[in-house]
């Protein structure tokens, strides 16, 4: 507890004490995020994603100093997503390199992450980083996500705002209406726009946008909620008021152009957010996908621990020898824990 | 339950521009499972300490052959123990004259590796050190 006050004090060797414990899921951590949760809920989380290379990592620390220097009394913190290696489980996380110049700016705080095994552009753990930060009194959360293709598209899950960022020459009209990452998009980017076929890129998305107009734009907003809450938006909110059309910007992140364009977009989008009601429905989505996550979480866990090894293994040996089918293996692995347990739930 | 890893930092205090060395061991402790920070070239030593603060690294590499050490090296570890991480294990690779070894073991380095060592034996030696140190979180 004393790490907590500490931590709500702005002590910056709690704060990552803090997010270790969470990082790593131990029992402190858990503890931890008990304790922050009536303290969150109050910084905008924008996400930056975008193919390997199309210079997130610079466009983060571009933004980084453009929000501390147009919005004075802000705090900042990025949390930055690189890969896990599927055969060591090891990490390079390198985009630190690129934010050198924010390293002595008390206000700022940036904390590198490793996906972890996961597979949808961050980390499991993530978000849970982010309600620390959020508790710990930043304004702003900059969550740049592992180099992403066509569909690590969880970061909508937890950013108020997604930045989509892209490079000149990446590809035809066919590649930007298909789905995915494109569609994800609140602001779209062309970074490295100093590049042959800048305007080309942007024409090609700006046209998607206008494409899907008004289809897209409602969509846009409504993918993101939970099916209960898209019949309760459409009762309670006129299509009209709910319309973001994503701008396309371009920017040379290495040479500060763009940025403060870029910047402003944000704040608009959270403008939007704000007097639209959107706002509380992302919050309501993120809370009802973090419930739902740990609750398949902790099932699994009980299920396993529940669970005799050696029942799961020779369910195994059947699958390998192909006598029994990876279907009929979870039937008879449920059944078996269900017969084996006791009444067990509590008010 | 997510797996403790090691979080290693690899950097490059003062001005010398060969970082070879300090990428093969940082691709050395991924490949042994490790997470590690790489911050790049020409790096302070209020850089280093604050890069790991802010990732709270249970290991520090610096890689100097610039001849700086004497000045960099004990800097870099004052600064980490006076942010807190008292714990925080600090090696050092490159280029150090024998005579310079010992004075730099004293102010709490802990191993000097020079050209040609086993990027193996460096793994081996840092996941020992982290586990006797276990930090208890």
């Amino acid at each position: 507890m004393a790490l907590m006050n500490d931590l709500r004090e702005g002590n910056r060797f709690a704060l990552s004490r803090v997010l270790s414990q969470v990082e790593n899921n131990t029992p402190a951590g858990l503890q931890a995020l008990d304790d922050l949760f009536p303290y969150t809920g109050k910084a905008h989380k924008i996400g930056i994603t975008g193919p390997p290379g199309s210079g997130k990592s610079t466009l983060v620390n571009a933004l980084t100093k453009q929000l501390r220097l147009q919005e004075r009394d802000s705090r900042v913190a990025v949390i930055a997503v690189d890969p896990t290696s599927p055969f060591s489980g090891g990490a390079i996380l390198g985009d630190r390199v690129r934010m050198l110049e924010l390293q002595n700016d008390p206000d700022i705080f940036i904390r590198s992450m490793a996906s972890r095994g996961a597979l949808g552009g961050l980390s499991s753990q993530t978000e849970a980083l982010s309600q620390v930060f959020d508790a710990a009194g930043f304004d702003f959360i900059l969550i740049e996500t592992v180099g992403a293709g066509q569909s690590e598209v969880d970061i909508v899950n937890l950013a108020h705002t997604t930045i989509v960022v892209d490079v000149p020459g990446l590809g035809d009209d066919i590649q930007s209406i298909k789905a995915g990452i494109l569609e994800i998009a609140d602001i779209l980017v062309v970074n490295k726009a100093d590049r042959p076929g800048a305007d080309q890129s942007r024409r090609y998305l700006k046209a998607m946008i206008e494409m899907g107009g008004r289809s897209l734009a409602s969509s846009a907003g409504k993918h993101r909620l939970a099916p209960a809450l898209q019949n309760k938006e459409a009762e309670t909110i006129g299509e009209e008021d709910v319309l973001w059309l994503p701008p396309v910007l371009k920017t040379v992140a290495s040479q500060f152009e763009g940025i403060g364009e870029l910047v402003s977009e944000i704040l608009k989008h959270q403008d939007f957010l704000k007097s639209t009601g959107r706002w509380k429905q992302k919050e309501s989505w993120t809370l009802r996908e973090i419930v739902r996550k740990r609750v398949s979480g902790s099932l699994e866990r009980d299920f396993f621990q529940e669970l005799p090894a050696e029942v799961f293994e020779t369910q195994m040996e059947a699958v390998i020898a192909r006598k029994v089918s990876p279907t009929t293996a979870v039937k008879n692995l449920l059944s078996y824990n269900q017969k084996s347990r006791k009444p067990q739930l509590s008010e | 339950m997510t797996e403790k890893k090691i979080r290693v930092l690899i950097a490059k205090p003062g001005l010398d521009g060969h970082d070879r060395g300090a990428k093969v061991v940082a691709r050395a402790l991924r490949d042994d499972g490790m997470e590690v920070i790489y911050t790049g070239l020409r790096q302070t030593p209020e850089m280093i300490s604050e890069a790991a603060l802010q990732e709270d690294v249970d290991v520090i590499g610096l890689s100097i052959l610039s001849g700086a050490h004497n000045a960099l090296v004990p800097e870099v570890i004052r600064k980490v123990r006076e942010n807190g991480q008292t714990d925080v294990i600090i090696f050092v690779g490159g280029i150090i004259p024998e005579a310079d070894i010992q004075g730099l073991l004293d102010k709490g380095v802990f191993r000097i590796y020079g050209p040609g060592t086993d990027t193996r034996l460096v793994s081996r030696e840092i996941r020992e050190a982290v586990q006797a140190a276990s930090r208890v979180d």
